[in-house]
């Protein structure tokens, strides 16, 4: 059955709907390119910039003193946050005894090292901290599970 | 076992410590030339301890896990028989080097009972300017001959003048050095005034005398990012060139590292703190580690004390013989090879034989 053969069997008010839904298209759609979708090249810079502040309070809080209690801080044994390996959470933590993420070893690292309190997960700083080692480990091969 | 050398086994047998030896993180350098080297020497011990980084918290309080490596290593030296003639420290006994770290690590370093040959790191440096360390410790740099071996002690820390008046106050300048990964870092210097003493200090010194220099950085050229790096390095070498060989022997790295440069072979020795990662594991910037090093094992943070360890060189023939004892991890014995022209590591030195954790960082 081709197309024309459903056109030609339509009602008029079905074809009448056809015509008000296609002017609604139109209109609405003239209307969203300047209301609608606002993307452009500023808004990829604001969340660019978004993104690199949190990396700079990461930064800041892995080099000081205020995650621990003993004023160890997280730089001291991961310059450069090597050896954090993002790239392969979640795995197997040793430590923690179960397959763990990210976000459970940077807690064990604060209470164990650092002697400090855990983190929620959701807390700006856990945040911050999880932004400043993805960015110093950009470009490593993603390998979930491998130790 | 032959005449004049030492095996690793009857080492430890001799020590009488072998249970707390295996467990403890130190060095200990074993010299046995046994009339066979260029030397005429006799054998002795000397232990290397080095980068306890004692970290003050407030009061009387420290960061345990600091002070229970530096304790061990202690105890270890103390239980070893025969008793190793002195103890080298290799720097880093504070970590801000405040005065109430310098003076929890003397008191710790004064249980020891062989005397102690100093050497300052950047941790002890940078507050003072190194003035409390050459009132209550030690020269900076110096020279001693012992059984036949010349020894040199350098100040390898130094920096220029214009980053050390960059900075407002003591405290804002030795955090600015005590942080490894810094964009404002700058690099270390032996500096043209040591350097001359250096050259005095070697002038009478016969070519074929075992010579061994003391330093905290190595004195190479490995990664400037995290300033294993001695700017003045190439300088230095050139004045240890007219020896037929030489040992350099420092800490910094924290790490397994190891490096012939013409006639000087290069050994790190391992913290007593904590471990670092090897600086190729940091890609954004490239690096000069040495082709011939194998690394260590990835340290699992579960064991405090792992990635740390300690190490003792067998010195035969005026050529070392370096044993690497590494907690939760195998042991290694790099020594240098004739044919190779540098240091070997017996047993990992081959791609096919590394195991699965010296790859991956």
């Amino acid at each position: 059955m081709d197309d024309r053969y459903t056109f030609r069997n339509r009602s008029k008010s079905k074809i009448l709907f056809g015509i008000c839904t296609s002017v609604l298209f139109l209109i609405f759609g003239t209307v969203s390119l300047v209301f609608g979708d606002d993307w452009d090249k500023s808004n990829e810079d604001k969340w660019n910039a978004a993104f690199m502040e949190t990396v700079v309070r990461g930064e800041k809080l892995f080099h000081g003193p205020e995650l621990g209690g003993n004023t160890v801080q997280c730089a001291m044994c991961h310059p450069n946050a090597t050896n954090t390996h993002p790239e392969t959470y979640p795995k197997f933590q040793k430590q923690i005894g179960k397959v763990s993420t990210l976000r459970e070893m940077i807690n064990w690292c604060i209470q164990n090292p650092l002697q400090g309190k855990p983190l929620a997960y959701d807390d700006p700083k856990m945040i911050a901290l999880e932004a400043y080692i993805m960015y110093e480990r950009r470009n490593s091969v993603l390998v979930p599970g491998k130790h | 076992m032959e005449e004049g050398k030492l095996s690793r086994k009857d080492f430890l047998r001799r020590t009488g410590g072998l249970l707390a030896a295996s467990i403890v993180p130190m060095s200990l350098v074993e010299i046995a030339c046994g009339g066979r080297g260029k030397g005429t020497h006799e054998k002795f011990t000397f232990a290397f301890i080095s980068d306890p980084h004692l970290t003050h918290i407030k009061g009387t309080n420290f960061v345990r896990n600091f002070d229970t490596g530096l304790n061990k290593a202690i105890e270890t030296v103390n239980l070893m028989f025969p008793r190793p003639d002195f103890v080298v420290f290799g720097g880093d006994l504070a970590q801000l080097g405040k005065r109430e770290e310098l003076d929890h690590g003397m008191e710790l370093l004064s249980k020891l009972k062989v005397p102690v040959k100093y050497v300052i790191g950047e941790h002890d440096y940078y507050l003072d300017m190194g003035n409390y360390w050459q009132d209550k410790i030690s020269k900076l740099n110096y020279s001693f001959d012992h059984k036949g071996v010349h020894f040199v002690v350098l100040n390898s820390i130094l920096t220029y003048d214009t980053w050390i008046k960059r900075w407002k106050t003591p405290e804002e300048r030795m955090n600015e050095m005590a942080r490894l990964d810094n964009p404002n870092g700058s690099p270390f210097m032996v500096g043209d005034d040591q350097i001359a003493w250096l050259k005095k200090d070697l002038e009478n010194i016969k070519s074929g005398t075992p010579l061994v220099v003391l330093s905290h950085s190595p004195l190479y050229k490995i990664y400037k990012p995290w300033n294993f790096w001695t700017d003045d390095a190439e300088k230095i070498q050139s004045v240890l060139s007219k020896f037929d060989n030489v040992t350099v022997f420092h800490g910094h790295v924290h790490q397994v590292l190891y490096n012939q440069i013409k006639n000087i072979s290069f050994y790190a020795l391992m913290s007593t703190a904590w471990p670092w990662p090897y600086p190729e594991s940091y890609t954004q910037s490239p690096h000069y580690i040495p082709k011939m090093t194998v690394f260590m094992n990835r340290q699992d943070p579960f064991h405090e004390r792992d990635g740390t360890g300690w190490a003792f060189v067998n010195m035969d023939n005026a050529r070392e013989e370096m044993h690497y004892k590494l907690w939760e991890n195998k042991d290694r014995i790099v020594k240098y090879d004739e044919s190779a022209g540098h240091p070997v590591d017996s047993t990992y030195q081959k791609p096919e034989s590394r195991i699965l954790p010296q790859t991956h960082y």
